[in-house]
Protein backbone atom coordinates (compact mmCIF):
# COMPACT_ATOMS: atom_id res chain seq x y z
CA UNK A 1 0.00 0.00 0.00
CA UNK A 2 1.60 3.52 -1.00
CA UNK A 3 1.84 5.89 1.78
CA UNK A 4 -0.24 8.65 0.88
CA UNK A 5 1.29 12.16 1.18
CA UNK A 6 -0.81 14.37 -0.28
CA UNK A 7 -3.40 16.11 1.54
CA UNK A 8 -6.76 14.52 -0.18
CA UNK A 9 -5.28 10.86 -0.43
CA UNK A 10 -4.66 11.55 4.05
CA UNK A 11 -7.98 12.33 4.04
CA UNK A 12 -9.45 9.41 1.79
CA UNK A 13 -7.51 7.18 3.72
CA UNK A 14 -7.92 7.88 7.50
CA UNK A 15 -11.82 8.38 6.60
CA UNK A 16 -12.28 5.01 4.57
CA UNK A 17 -9.55 3.01 2.77
CA UNK A 18 -7.92 2.30 6.31
CA UNK A 19 -10.51 3.48 8.50
CA UNK A 20 -9.34 2.36 12.15
CA UNK A 21 -12.63 1.04 13.07
CA UNK A 22 -13.61 -1.45 9.86
CA UNK A 23 -10.34 -2.59 8.77
CA UNK A 24 -7.56 -2.52 10.78
CA UNK A 25 -10.48 -3.14 13.08
CA UNK A 26 -8.37 -0.27 16.46
CA UNK A 27 -10.24 0.91 19.29
CA UNK A 28 -12.72 -2.35 19.62
CA UNK A 29 -13.13 -1.84 23.12
CA UNK A 30 -15.31 2.02 23.70
CA UNK A 31 -16.22 0.85 20.20
CA UNK A 32 -18.47 -2.00 21.14
CA UNK A 33 -19.10 -0.61 24.96
CA UNK A 34 -20.24 3.02 24.50
CA UNK A 35 -22.11 2.67 21.59
CA UNK A 36 -25.10 1.70 22.95
CA UNK A 37 -26.62 5.44 22.55
CA UNK A 38 -26.08 7.86 19.64
CA UNK A 39 -25.23 10.68 22.23
CA UNK A 40 -22.98 8.65 24.36
CA UNK A 41 -21.27 7.67 20.91
CA UNK A 42 -20.73 11.05 19.66
CA UNK A 43 -19.42 12.62 22.87
CA UNK A 44 -16.64 9.96 23.31
CA UNK A 45 -16.00 9.90 19.29
CA UNK A 46 -15.13 13.76 19.46
CA UNK A 47 -13.39 13.35 22.97
CA UNK A 48 -11.53 10.96 20.70
CA UNK A 49 -10.67 12.95 17.71
CA UNK A 50 -9.45 16.21 20.57
CA UNK A 51 -7.21 13.14 21.94
CA UNK A 52 -6.42 11.92 18.38
CA UNK A 53 -5.65 15.67 16.72
CA UNK A 54 -3.58 16.70 19.99
CA UNK A 55 -1.03 13.87 19.93
CA UNK A 56 -0.64 13.38 16.38
CA UNK A 57 0.51 17.18 16.20
CA UNK A 58 2.49 16.80 19.24
CA UNK A 59 4.25 13.53 18.30
CA UNK A 60 4.93 15.01 14.76
CA UNK A 61 6.23 17.96 16.11
CA UNK A 62 8.52 16.34 18.48
CA UNK A 63 9.76 13.67 15.71
CA UNK A 64 13.32 14.81 15.36
CA UNK A 65 14.07 14.91 19.45
CA UNK A 66 11.92 11.48 19.75
CA UNK A 67 13.57 8.39 18.42
CA UNK A 68 13.75 4.75 18.85
CA UNK A 69 14.03 2.66 20.98
CA UNK A 70 11.92 4.53 24.03
CA UNK A 71 9.39 6.27 21.78
CA UNK A 72 6.87 4.55 22.70
CA UNK A 73 6.99 5.63 25.82
CA UNK A 74 7.20 9.35 24.99
CA UNK A 75 3.80 8.44 23.24
CA UNK A 76 2.53 7.47 26.25
CA UNK A 77 3.06 10.22 28.36
CA UNK A 78 1.96 12.54 25.53
CA UNK A 79 -1.36 10.44 24.92
CA UNK A 80 -2.03 10.51 28.72
CA UNK A 81 -1.30 14.07 28.96
CA UNK A 82 -4.22 14.73 25.96
CA UNK A 83 -6.46 12.62 27.57
CA UNK A 84 -6.35 13.94 31.35
CA UNK A 85 -6.82 17.59 29.66
CA UNK A 86 -9.90 16.01 27.79
CA UNK A 87 -10.74 14.31 30.91
CA UNK A 88 -10.68 17.38 33.06
CA UNK A 89 -12.20 19.01 30.31
CA UNK A 90 -15.13 17.02 30.41
CA UNK A 91 -15.91 16.66 34.38
CA UNK A 92 -16.12 20.42 34.39
CA UNK A 93 -18.18 21.55 31.27
CA UNK A 94 -20.62 18.15 30.91
CA UNK A 95 -20.94 16.69 34.26
CA UNK A 96 -23.69 14.07 33.61
CA UNK A 97 -22.39 12.91 29.93
CA UNK A 98 -19.01 12.33 31.93
CA UNK A 99 -20.53 10.26 34.66
CA UNK A 100 -22.50 8.29 32.13
CA UNK A 101 -19.48 7.54 29.71
CA UNK A 102 -17.27 6.60 33.02
CA UNK A 103 -14.56 4.49 32.31
CA UNK A 104 -14.34 5.31 29.07
CA UNK A 105 -13.22 8.88 28.98
CA UNK A 106 -9.66 7.52 30.74
CA UNK A 107 -9.73 4.47 28.74
CA UNK A 108 -8.91 6.52 25.61
CA UNK A 109 -5.31 6.17 26.69
CA UNK A 110 -5.33 2.74 25.68
CA UNK A 111 -7.13 3.22 22.33
CA UNK A 112 -4.99 1.46 19.73
CA UNK A 113 -6.40 4.12 16.69
CA UNK A 114 -4.10 6.70 18.21
CA UNK A 115 -0.89 4.71 18.93
CA UNK A 116 -0.95 3.59 15.62
CA UNK A 117 -1.55 6.77 13.86
CA UNK A 118 1.30 8.36 16.21
CA UNK A 119 3.50 5.44 15.65
CA UNK A 120 2.79 4.95 11.49
CA UNK A 121 2.15 8.44 10.38
CA UNK A 122 2.46 11.46 12.49
CA UNK A 123 6.33 9.99 13.71
CA UNK A 124 7.08 10.02 9.76
CA UNK A 125 5.29 13.45 8.69
CA UNK A 126 5.10 17.25 9.70
CA UNK A 127 2.72 18.59 11.58
CA UNK A 128 0.50 19.85 8.54
CA UNK A 129 0.15 15.94 7.12
CA UNK A 130 -0.26 14.62 10.48
CA UNK A 131 -3.09 17.13 11.26
CA UNK A 132 -4.96 16.17 8.04
CA UNK A 133 -3.94 12.34 9.28
CA UNK A 134 -5.86 12.53 12.70
CA UNK A 135 -9.16 14.25 11.48
CA UNK A 136 -9.29 11.93 8.92
CA UNK A 137 -8.98 8.87 11.10
CA UNK A 138 -10.64 10.60 14.09
CA UNK A 139 -13.70 11.68 11.64
CA UNK A 140 -13.39 7.71 10.21
CA UNK A 141 -13.63 5.69 13.79
CA UNK A 142 -16.45 8.43 14.73
CA UNK A 143 -18.58 8.06 11.77
CA UNK A 144 -18.33 4.26 12.91
CA UNK A 145 -19.18 4.87 16.58
CA UNK A 146 -21.97 7.26 15.38
CA UNK A 147 -23.26 4.63 12.72
CA UNK A 148 -23.03 1.81 15.79
CA UNK A 149 -24.31 4.31 18.21
CA UNK A 150 -27.53 4.99 16.20
CA UNK A 151 -28.57 1.49 15.34
CA UNK A 152 -28.16 0.22 18.31
CA UNK A 153 -30.52 2.96 20.41
CA UNK A 154 -32.73 2.84 17.35
CA UNK A 155 -33.28 -1.51 17.27
CA UNK A 156 -31.91 -1.97 21.22
CA UNK A 157 -33.92 0.66 23.05
CA UNK A 158 -36.60 2.22 20.72
CA UNK A 159 -35.33 5.14 20.83
CA UNK A 160 -32.80 8.24 19.01
CA UNK A 161 -31.08 11.45 20.79
CA UNK A 162 -31.69 10.24 24.61
CA UNK A 163 -29.87 12.35 26.67
CA UNK A 164 -29.32 15.02 24.24
CA UNK A 165 -29.04 17.62 26.93
CA UNK A 166 -25.95 15.89 28.25
CA UNK A 167 -23.77 17.24 25.22
CA UNK A 168 -26.20 19.88 23.95
CA UNK A 169 -27.68 21.39 26.78
CA UNK A 170 -31.16 21.82 28.38
CA UNK A 171 -32.78 23.18 25.34
CA UNK A 172 -32.01 19.60 23.69
CA UNK A 173 -34.00 16.96 26.02
CA UNK A 174 -36.72 17.63 23.24
CA UNK A 175 -34.96 16.21 21.01
CA UNK A 176 -35.92 12.73 22.33
CA UNK A 177 -37.57 10.46 19.74
CA UNK A 178 -38.99 7.24 21.10
CA UNK A 179 -40.65 4.37 18.62
CA UNK A 180 -41.85 1.19 19.87
CA UNK A 181 -40.14 -0.91 22.35
CA UNK A 182 -36.88 -2.13 21.55
CA UNK A 183 -35.27 -5.51 21.07
CA UNK A 184 -33.10 -5.53 23.82
CA UNK A 185 -30.01 -7.91 22.45
CA UNK A 186 -29.38 -5.07 19.99
CA UNK A 187 -28.41 -2.80 23.12
CA UNK A 188 -26.23 -5.85 25.09
CA UNK A 189 -22.46 -7.08 24.04
CA UNK A 190 -23.84 -9.60 21.50
CA UNK A 191 -25.84 -6.66 20.17
CA UNK A 192 -22.48 -5.08 19.57
CA UNK A 193 -20.70 -7.77 17.91
CA UNK A 194 -23.30 -8.35 15.74
CA UNK A 195 -23.69 -4.75 14.48
CA UNK A 196 -20.00 -4.13 14.15
CA UNK A 197 -19.80 -7.30 11.89
CA UNK A 198 -22.88 -5.79 9.89
CA UNK A 199 -20.65 -2.91 9.48
CA UNK A 200 -17.06 -4.40 8.57
CA UNK A 201 -19.14 -6.72 6.14
CA UNK A 202 -20.49 -3.88 4.22
CA UNK A 203 -17.24 -2.11 4.14
CA UNK A 204 -15.42 -5.08 2.79
CA UNK A 205 -18.60 -5.54 0.26
CA UNK A 206 -17.77 -2.33 -0.92
CA UNK A 207 -14.51 -1.97 -0.99
CA UNK A 208 -13.76 -5.07 -2.92
CA UNK A 209 -16.27 -3.67 -5.86
CA UNK A 210 -14.06 -0.69 -5.79
CA UNK A 211 -11.20 -2.42 -5.99
CA UNK A 212 -12.25 -4.42 -9.23
CA UNK A 213 -13.43 -1.62 -10.73
CA UNK A 214 -9.74 -0.30 -10.45
CA UNK A 215 -8.56 -3.41 -11.85
CA UNK A 216 -10.76 -3.28 -14.75
CA UNK A 217 -10.73 0.06 -15.74
CA UNK A 218 -8.24 1.18 -18.61
CA UNK B 1 30.33 0.55 32.60
CA UNK B 2 29.41 3.39 30.30
CA UNK B 3 26.34 5.01 29.85
CA UNK B 4 25.19 4.88 26.18
CA UNK B 5 24.64 8.61 25.04
CA UNK B 6 22.00 7.63 23.26
CA UNK B 7 20.29 6.33 25.77
CA UNK B 8 21.13 9.03 27.90
CA UNK B 9 19.29 11.27 24.96
CA UNK B 10 16.06 9.39 25.34
CA UNK B 11 15.96 9.22 28.98
CA UNK B 12 16.17 13.54 29.02
CA UNK B 13 13.65 13.58 26.25
CA UNK B 14 11.59 11.21 28.37
CA UNK B 15 11.59 13.04 31.46
CA UNK B 16 11.48 16.42 29.41
CA UNK B 17 8.03 15.93 28.19
CA UNK B 18 7.05 13.68 31.25
CA UNK B 19 7.81 17.16 33.36
CA UNK B 20 6.07 19.36 30.32
CA UNK B 21 3.18 17.31 30.58
CA UNK B 22 2.84 17.16 34.34
CA UNK B 23 3.42 21.24 33.81
CA UNK B 24 0.41 20.99 31.67
CA UNK B 25 -2.23 18.98 33.35
CA UNK B 26 -1.67 21.33 36.77
CA UNK B 27 -2.28 24.20 34.86
CA UNK B 28 -5.53 22.74 33.86
CA UNK B 29 -6.21 21.27 37.28
CA UNK B 30 -6.18 24.51 38.93
CA UNK B 31 -8.17 25.84 36.07
CA UNK B 32 -10.88 23.40 36.68
CA UNK B 33 -10.80 21.95 39.91
CA UNK B 34 -13.72 24.28 41.33
CA UNK B 35 -15.85 23.57 38.51
CA UNK B 36 -15.43 19.67 38.89
CA UNK B 37 -16.13 19.95 42.57
CA UNK B 38 -19.40 22.28 42.05
CA UNK B 39 -20.21 19.46 39.45
CA UNK B 40 -20.11 16.80 42.32
CA UNK B 41 -22.05 18.45 44.45
CA UNK B 42 -24.81 19.58 42.28
CA UNK B 43 -25.14 16.06 41.17
CA UNK B 44 -25.24 14.53 44.90
CA UNK B 45 -28.05 17.10 46.07
CA UNK B 46 -29.85 17.31 42.71
CA UNK B 47 -31.41 13.50 43.74
CA UNK B 48 -31.57 14.80 46.97
CA UNK B 49 -33.78 17.81 46.01
CA UNK B 50 -35.92 15.38 44.20
CA UNK B 51 -36.61 13.24 47.15
CA UNK B 52 -37.51 16.17 49.43
CA UNK B 53 -39.66 18.06 46.83
CA UNK B 54 -43.11 17.25 48.47
CA UNK B 55 -42.32 18.91 51.71
CA UNK B 56 -40.67 22.35 52.49
CA UNK B 57 -37.67 23.11 54.30
CA UNK B 58 -35.38 25.46 55.17
CA UNK B 59 -32.07 24.64 55.65
CA UNK B 60 -29.41 23.55 52.93
CA UNK B 61 -29.38 19.13 53.71
CA UNK B 62 -26.05 19.71 51.84
CA UNK B 63 -24.35 21.59 54.72
CA UNK B 64 -26.06 19.41 57.30
CA UNK B 65 -25.09 16.30 57.00
CA UNK B 66 -23.62 13.18 59.75
CA UNK B 67 -21.98 10.30 58.49
CA UNK B 68 -23.12 6.82 60.40
CA UNK B 69 -22.51 3.16 59.82
CA UNK B 70 -24.59 -0.01 60.21
CA UNK B 71 -22.78 -2.86 58.90
CA UNK B 72 -26.45 -4.42 59.08
CA UNK B 73 -29.00 -2.36 57.99
CA UNK B 74 -27.36 0.25 55.74
CA UNK B 75 -25.91 -2.77 53.36
CA UNK B 76 -22.04 -2.87 54.87
CA UNK B 77 -19.25 -1.43 56.97
CA UNK B 78 -18.86 1.70 54.92
CA UNK B 79 -19.64 5.31 55.89
CA UNK B 80 -23.27 6.30 54.85
CA UNK B 81 -23.65 10.36 54.62
CA UNK B 82 -27.30 11.06 55.93
CA UNK B 83 -28.53 14.47 54.92
CA UNK B 84 -30.96 16.54 57.32
CA UNK B 85 -33.72 19.09 56.14
CA UNK B 86 -35.17 21.21 58.55
CA UNK B 87 -38.10 23.98 58.75
CA UNK B 88 -36.99 26.69 61.11
CA UNK B 89 -34.92 23.95 63.50
CA UNK B 90 -37.78 21.14 63.27
CA UNK B 91 -37.14 17.87 61.74
CA UNK B 92 -38.51 17.58 58.02
CA UNK B 93 -36.43 14.69 57.05
CA UNK B 94 -33.48 12.45 56.00
CA UNK B 95 -31.88 11.50 53.33
CA UNK B 96 -30.07 8.33 53.78
CA UNK B 97 -27.33 6.69 51.54
CA UNK B 98 -27.77 2.92 51.82
CA UNK B 99 -26.90 -0.06 49.74
CA UNK B 100 -28.68 -2.87 48.60
CA UNK B 101 -25.79 -5.95 48.62
CA UNK B 102 -27.16 -8.55 46.76
CA UNK B 103 -28.50 -6.85 43.26
CA UNK B 104 -28.04 -9.53 40.17
CA UNK B 105 -25.02 -7.99 39.01
CA UNK B 106 -23.46 -6.53 42.36
CA UNK B 107 -24.12 -4.08 44.82
CA UNK B 108 -26.90 -1.58 44.04
CA UNK B 109 -26.35 2.40 45.69
CA UNK B 110 -29.41 4.22 46.91
CA UNK B 111 -31.03 7.10 48.55
CA UNK B 112 -33.71 6.64 50.94
CA UNK B 113 -35.52 10.08 51.86
CA UNK B 114 -37.59 9.45 55.36
CA UNK B 115 -39.69 11.74 56.83
CA UNK B 116 -39.94 12.78 60.76
CA UNK B 117 -42.74 10.95 61.25
CA UNK B 118 -41.71 7.83 59.56
CA UNK B 119 -43.01 7.92 55.87
CA UNK B 120 -40.87 7.59 53.21
CA UNK B 121 -40.65 10.79 50.98
CA UNK B 122 -38.70 8.55 48.27
CA UNK B 123 -36.33 6.40 47.10
CA UNK B 124 -33.64 6.69 44.34
CA UNK B 125 -30.69 4.54 42.37
CA UNK B 126 -27.73 6.37 42.32
CA UNK B 127 -24.80 3.64 41.37
CA UNK B 128 -25.94 -0.31 40.04
CA UNK B 129 -24.86 -3.09 37.46
CA UNK B 130 -28.18 -4.38 36.92
CA UNK B 131 -29.21 -6.07 33.48
CA UNK B 132 -29.92 -3.71 30.52
CA UNK B 133 -33.59 -3.82 29.93
CA UNK B 134 -34.60 -6.10 32.67
CA UNK B 135 -32.59 -4.81 36.36
CA UNK B 136 -32.53 -1.23 35.25
CA UNK B 137 -36.01 -0.77 35.30
CA UNK B 138 -35.53 0.41 39.13
CA UNK B 139 -33.71 3.53 37.74
CA UNK B 140 -36.20 6.44 37.42
CA UNK B 141 -34.77 6.98 33.80
CA UNK B 142 -35.81 3.50 32.73
CA UNK B 143 -39.85 3.37 34.51
CA UNK B 144 -41.67 4.64 37.36
CA UNK B 145 -41.08 1.89 39.75
CA UNK B 146 -39.61 2.98 42.09
CA UNK B 147 -41.61 6.13 42.68
CA UNK B 148 -44.38 3.09 44.45
CA UNK B 149 -42.03 3.72 47.55
CA UNK B 150 -43.04 7.64 48.24
CA UNK B 151 -45.77 7.82 51.22
CA UNK B 152 -45.21 4.06 52.31
CA UNK B 153 -44.79 3.61 56.07
CA UNK B 154 -42.70 0.43 57.40
CA UNK B 155 -45.32 -0.80 59.84
CA UNK B 156 -44.95 -3.38 62.42
CA UNK B 157 -42.97 -6.28 62.75
CA UNK B 158 -42.24 -8.58 61.20
CA UNK B 159 -42.33 -6.71 58.18
CA UNK B 160 -43.89 -9.51 55.97
CA UNK B 161 -45.24 -6.88 53.60
CA UNK B 162 -41.98 -5.67 52.79
CA UNK B 163 -41.20 -7.62 49.48
CA UNK B 164 -42.00 -8.56 46.33
CA UNK B 165 -44.96 -10.30 45.78
CA UNK B 166 -44.08 -13.42 44.70
CA UNK B 167 -41.91 -13.19 48.34
CA UNK B 168 -45.44 -12.69 49.77
CA UNK B 169 -45.11 -9.46 49.69
CA UNK B 170 -46.86 -6.32 48.47
CA UNK B 171 -44.59 -4.70 46.43
CA UNK B 172 -44.52 -5.44 42.21
CA UNK B 173 -41.12 -7.33 40.56
CA UNK B 174 -40.51 -7.00 37.83
CA UNK B 175 -41.45 -9.43 34.61
CA UNK B 176 -37.84 -11.74 34.14
CA UNK B 177 -36.64 -9.53 37.37
CA UNK B 178 -37.24 -10.46 40.50
CA UNK B 179 -33.37 -10.65 41.94
CA UNK B 180 -32.97 -6.98 41.50
CA UNK B 181 -36.75 -5.56 43.14
CA UNK B 182 -35.90 -7.83 46.05
CA UNK B 183 -32.87 -6.52 46.67
CA UNK B 184 -33.61 -3.07 46.50
CA UNK B 185 -37.41 -3.96 48.45
CA UNK B 186 -35.13 -5.18 51.06
CA UNK B 187 -32.47 -2.28 51.64
CA UNK B 188 -35.76 0.23 51.48
CA UNK B 189 -36.91 -1.89 54.32
CA UNK B 190 -33.80 -2.08 56.47
CA UNK B 191 -33.11 1.36 55.94
CA UNK B 192 -36.43 2.20 57.63
CA UNK B 193 -35.91 -0.23 60.68
CA UNK B 194 -32.80 1.82 60.96
CA UNK B 195 -34.48 4.99 60.91
CA UNK B 196 -37.17 3.33 63.50
CA UNK B 197 -34.32 2.69 65.90
CA UNK B 198 -32.20 5.97 65.65
CA UNK B 199 -34.51 8.50 64.42
CA UNK B 200 -33.40 11.15 67.17
CA UNK B 201 -29.52 10.53 66.62
CA UNK B 202 -30.62 10.98 63.07
CA UNK B 203 -31.72 14.47 63.67
CA UNK B 204 -29.49 15.56 66.48
CA UNK B 205 -27.62 18.69 65.29
CA UNK B 206 -24.18 17.83 63.84
CA UNK B 207 -20.74 18.56 66.09
CA UNK B 208 -19.91 22.46 65.07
Amino acid sequence: MTNPTHGTHIFYDGLWRNNAGLVPLLGLCPLLAISTNLINALALALATLAVLVVTCVLVSCTRRWVTAPARLLCYVVIIATAVTLVDQWMAATRYELYRNLGIFVPLIATNCAIFARAELFASRNGPGAALVDALATGLGFGAVLVTLGTLREVIGNGTLLSGADTLFGPAAASWKIEFADGFVLAALPPGAFFSLAALVALRQALGARAATEELESP
Amino acid sequence: MSVNRRTLGMALVLTALAIVGVAIIQTSFDATAARIAANERDAAMYQIREILAAEPYDNRPANDVIVVTHPDLLGGPQARKVYRARAQGEPVAVVMETLAPDGYSGPIALLVGVYADGRLAGVRVTAHRETVGLGDRIELAQSNWVLDFAGERLGPAPHARWAVRRDGGEFDQFTGATVTPRAVVQAVRDALIYFEQHADELFAPANP
